[in-house]
């Protein structure tokens, strides 16, 4: 039997998608996993940090910026230099970014809505744990629901993530081509994941944990899952190919 | 303190008799503010009390009926399902955002007090006209309704799975908000709201106290009349965070095993928790009214028993464990207050700066509020209302049912719950749009199915058989999924039942819904009554809303895992299916959406209800499904057969070729006790002998696939291509509110 890889879903005031990772991680593909207190300061030894969606301290200031300071944030940023797999989704990506461990930011949804549909994602890059069980071009159907999913960033800063390969999915048609009928939220480039550097720290608006089993008619999400607690180095290096559309 | 101090609180000249009778003296003004809000018809039920005994309330599965904060049935495996539907109407038309987010936090509230962690909402909305006259205001309603509904659920992280949206000049003035909420725990984990054991704490938690929704609970049970605009301070302001860490600190404080009883401050805030904590456990509270944490200072004792300010709890624990909860609470950023103990001795006694603010008697103010038997008589234009209007038949009736799938009321939601959080917490395997939603219980082999449904057009019609319809298709639309009914509840929402014509049409629609209920063997296991509903004297169309609840035993037993979200919803998916039409034939058009949308005309008798027809074809619809013979199943609602077809082509962009003898204009025939099913050609044989012996007709319609939906009927045919009628159908919707 495979060796379990400690998962740690943390928990803020607010997070109400850390029961469905956490299912998928312990049910689905047998990992050990735990809940980590926002107010803690150990990490318990995860090699895996997921920060679930939700709607952290009610979004009130803007989305993730006041879990972005909580204490667990400092455990979280140090495995993150180390190397160690951070996984961000939805309100966990906007904390990423409020925390500044990926860059961008989001702003409300082109339509000012709330949106709660299934849309198209095009893999951009398939050499990092994340996406290593698709290949690169695929077109994965995943389920959105935010209402701040518009990433943005200025043109610069975007050429310079599009350079380094840190686009890793971004919002398509079902033929996997950019357009802007597909991009619902509005977010520069349609981007709907974005890495970090060296590929260990991983942010996207959709929501692979609602999209992992048969049962629930879709599990195109399970890979990024699986990929996420596969065995081997944290680290992924940092990759000179960059991943054009 | 006088009679006309007490008419202005909604009490009448012999409620305030009995009042003084029981105290032995003249109240005081706290004490009046008090009776007055145990008194209103919202939470004393006085006009309706009466009727509702009519419902069947028990069964083998039923583990808390009526009266609880919420109605818990046994699901199965060890699990129980708790919930109820209320509605929030009369808030939701003066301030939309706001009345609409209440609504959806107080119904979670009490699902949760019960012990049950929320899995599932449902909505059920009507508003008036929204491009006529008054669109302009009706369509910012409308906005407001869907966003606060939204803004709530979504934060508190609870997927809204289904519900209804209806639209009728009826509720021009006064728009429904009916809101709908399941959670499920273990069985020995269900709480309920009982105040026991003398000298035991009781603590305050959630948000502080403001003047916000003062008298709501009294507002709620008047009519509106030009004035009401003022009322927009006695609306709630809705916090979901706050609702979201209440609800997992509760939880947490129950399962922790301290906790003795909890309930929730809803309607009449304070005032009721208290005195329904106490009377169901036939105690007595001692309340200081000065260690209950307020948002201002100078809050009088009269506002802080009247607040309805939300997202506030109140808990029993036992002696000396009020640290132990505290600190759960305090883990979750909220502060607990001991702001009194249970007595023996049956009374309230309210202290405001050591002085005695109010002693009264418990359980008769609670259990002894008045009951009347409203005068109730047929309106005196019935017989004229159900004059048949002889139905024109349509030259073309593709394009009869283009304009009817234009229309916002047969229109696609889908503006509407995209705004919605439908699949958090990873249960929802078929979502809001179906007949049915189906959620997958964790831990099971089981999914749970759930639908609200209702006509008010029917129930305007002829209230008894409305009443009757609106449960008949709740089991149907649970039926298609292949689910056995386990409980219902229910909004009933009328007008004025001092208006005898009102009084008439409440007891009717209880009276075809009870007999419903009873040869279905349906239990209600909670409930709202929602009276008053009317602008200056314009009564809104009888609106008796259900939600039934359902069990699906074997999930896996209904097809392969990766197919069942398909199977399950009602399109059209896999070529080469036959489609069946199931049930009896017949021009029903009382009602119906083909001469309401179309003609305008609303007259007639609604559609027979056969319940032993009904009941034979879900029977049927259930042992199909249970045998995984059924590939797809969609109940005939509003507009008829072709409306049906034309849903289930559009699902999943796939058509059908096939015939029916029927004349063109028995394509929108309202006729009940029908459905569509799909099946692989291989089945239909034995289909067609099960059915035979379940005594249900059953007719071969065609063949599913191509692009078009193509019908041939008595002279003629139906030929759309799929995406034009999904053109007119998806944009219905967005044109009209846009």
């Amino acid at each position: 039997m495979a060796l379990k890889v400690k998962c740690g879903i943390v928990v803020f005031p607010g997070s109400n998608c850390d029961h469905d990772v956490y299912y998928v991680l312990k049910r689905v593909l047998g990992q050990e996993a735990v809940f980590l207190w926002h107010q803690e300061t150990s990490l318990q030894e995860c090699e895996l940090v997921v920060l679930p969606g939700g709607f952290s301290y009610g979004d009130y200031l803007r989305a993730g910026s006041m879990a972005a300071h909580s204490p667990i944030m400092a455990a979280v940023r140090r495995h993150a230099e180390a190397g160690g797999r951070v996984l961000g989704i939805c309100n966990g990506f906007q904390m990423l970014l409020e925390a500044g461990l990926l860059p961008g930011a989001m702003r409300r949804n082109r339509n000012l809505r709330f949106l709660s549909v299934d849309v198209h994602l095009r893999v951009e890059r398939n050499d990092l744990v994340y996406s290593s069980g698709y290949r690169r071009g695929d077109v994965l159907c995943m389920p959105i629901a935010h209402a701040e999913g518009n990433y943005v960033d200025s043109d610069e800063a975007l050429d310079e993530l599009e350079r380094a390969g840190q686009v890793v999915f971004r919002y398509v048609d079902a033929d996997g081509s950019v357009a802007a009928a597909a991009n619902l939220n509005g977010s520069k480039r349609s981007i709907a994941g974005v890495c970090n550097g060296d590929g260990n720290v991983l942010g996207l608006m959709p929501h692979p944990e609602r999209c992992a089993e048969d049962l629930l008619g879709n599990g195109d999400g399970l890979a990024l899952l699986a990929g996420a607690v596969q065995a081997g180095g944290a680290r992924v290096g940092r990759l000179a190919a960059a991943a054009g559309g | 303190m006088d009679a006309g101090l007490a008419a202005e609180h909604g009490l009448t000249t012999e409620e305030y008799g009995g009042l003084c009778d029981l105290l032995g003296r003249v109240p005081t003004y706290t004490e009046l503010g008090i009776a007055s809000a145990l008194y209103s018809e919202h939470c004393s039920y006085k006009s309706s009390k009466i009727h509702l005994r009519r419902f069947p309330t028990r069964s083998r599965r039923v583990v808390h009926g009526p009266g609880e904060n919420a109605g818990v049935v046994d699901i199965g495996h060890g699990w129980v399902a708790a919930f109820k539907m209320e509605s929030h109407n009369h808030p939701s038309f003066i301030e939309p955002y706001q009345g609409a987010a209440t609504g959806v936090g107080g119904i979670l509230r009490d699902v949760f007090t019960m012990g049950a962690r929320p899995i599932a909402c449902l909505d059920s909305l009507r508003f008036g006209d929204i491009d006529g006259e008054r669109g302009a205001r009706m369509r910012h309603l409308v906005d407001g309704v869907v966003r606060g509904i939204g803004d709530y659920g979504n934060c508190v992280g609870i997927p809204t799975v289904g519900g209804e949206t209806g639209f009728h000049s009826s509720y021009n003035g006064n728009i429904l908000v009916n809101a709908f909420a399941l959670g499920v725990c273990r069985r020995e984990r269900i709480f309920t709201a009982v105040a026991s054991g003398a000298g035991n704490p009781i603590l305050y938690a959630g948000s502080r106290t403001g003047r916000d929704g003062i008298h709501g609970a009294t507002m709620a049970s008047e009519a509106f009349d030009s004035e009401s605009e003022a009322k927009r301070p006695t609306v709630q302001v809705g916090d979901p965070f706050t609702e979201k860490v209440l609800l997992e600190a509760s939880l947490e404080a129950m399962r922790s095993g301290v906790v003795l009883g909890v309930q929730d401050m809803g309607a009449a805030g304070l005032t009721s928790s208290c005195f329904e904590m106490a009377a169901r456990g036939g105690a007595g509270v001692d309340i200081d009214l000065d260690l209950v944490p307020l948002r201002e200072a100078s809050l009088t004792p009269y506002e802080i028993m009247l607040s309805e300010s939300q997202e506030r709890m109140v808990f029993v624990t036992q002696k000396g464990q009020e640290q132990a909860v505290a600190s759960i609470l305090s883990r979750w950023g909220l502060q607990a207050s001991t702001i009194g103990r249970v007595t023996d001795d049956g009374r309230a006694r309210l202290t405001f700066g050591g002085r005695k603010v109010a002693d009264m008697p418990v359980e008769p103010l609670v259990d002894g509020a008045p009951v009347y038997d409203r005068p109730a008589a047929p309106p005196g234009d019935l017989v004229h209302r159900q004059e048949d209007v002889e139905p024109e038949a349509p030259d073309d009736p593709l394009g009869a049912l283009k304009r009817l799938l234009g229309t916002p009321e047969l229109g696609d939601k889908a503006w509407i719950y995209q705004q919605y959080d439908s699949t958090v917490r990873s249960n929802t395997i078929v979502g809001p749009g179906a007949d049915a939603a189906v959620l997958r219980l964790k831990g099971t082999p089981s999914g749970l199915a759930l639908t609200s449904d209702t006509n008010p057009s029917y129930c305007w019609l002829d209230p008894r058989t409305g009443g009757r319809q609106a449960v008949a298709e709740a089991v149907r639309n649970l039926a298609t999924a292949g689910a056995e009914p386990v409980g219902m509840t229910n909004c009933l929402n009328f007008g004025s039942p001092e208006n005898p014509e009102i009084a008439w049409q409440l007891r009717e629609c209880i009276s075809g819904m009870a007999d419903a209920c009873r040869a279905f063997d349906v239990p209600v296991i909670s409930g709202n009554v929602s009276l008053y509903n009317e602008t200056e004297g314009e009564a809104v169309r009888p609106t008796p809303t259900v939600a039934m609840v359902g069990v699906i035993d074997g999930l896996m037993d209904l097809g392969d895992e990766a197919e069942i979200h398909r199977l399950l919803g009602c399109g059209f998916w896999r070529p080469g299916d036959r489609v069946l039409l199931l049930g009896n034939e017949g021009d029903e058009f009382g009602g119906s959406a083909y001469q309401r949308l179309l003609y305008g005309v609303e007259a007639g008798r609604p559609p027979a209800v056969d319940l032993r027809a009904e009941a034979a074809l879900c029977a049927l619809l259930r042992r199909a499904r249970r045998t995984g013979w059924l590939s797809g199943a969609h109940d005939l609602a509003e507009g008829g057969l072709l409306v049906a077809l034309a849903e289930c082509a559009m699902a999943w962009g796939l058509g059908m070729r096939g015939h029916t003898g029927t004349s063109p204009l028995s394509l929108f025939s309202e006729a009940q006790g029908r459905a569509l099913v799909t099946l692989a050609p291989a089945r239909v044989d034995d289909f067609f002998a099960t059915a035979e012996e379940f005594g249900v007709p059953a007719s071969d319609l065609g063949e599913v696939g191509g692009d078009r939906l193509v019908l041939g009927y008595d002279g003629g045919v139906v030929d759309g291509a799929i995406d034009d009628l999904r053109a007119v159908w998806a944009q219905a919707l967005p044109r009209a509110v846009g």
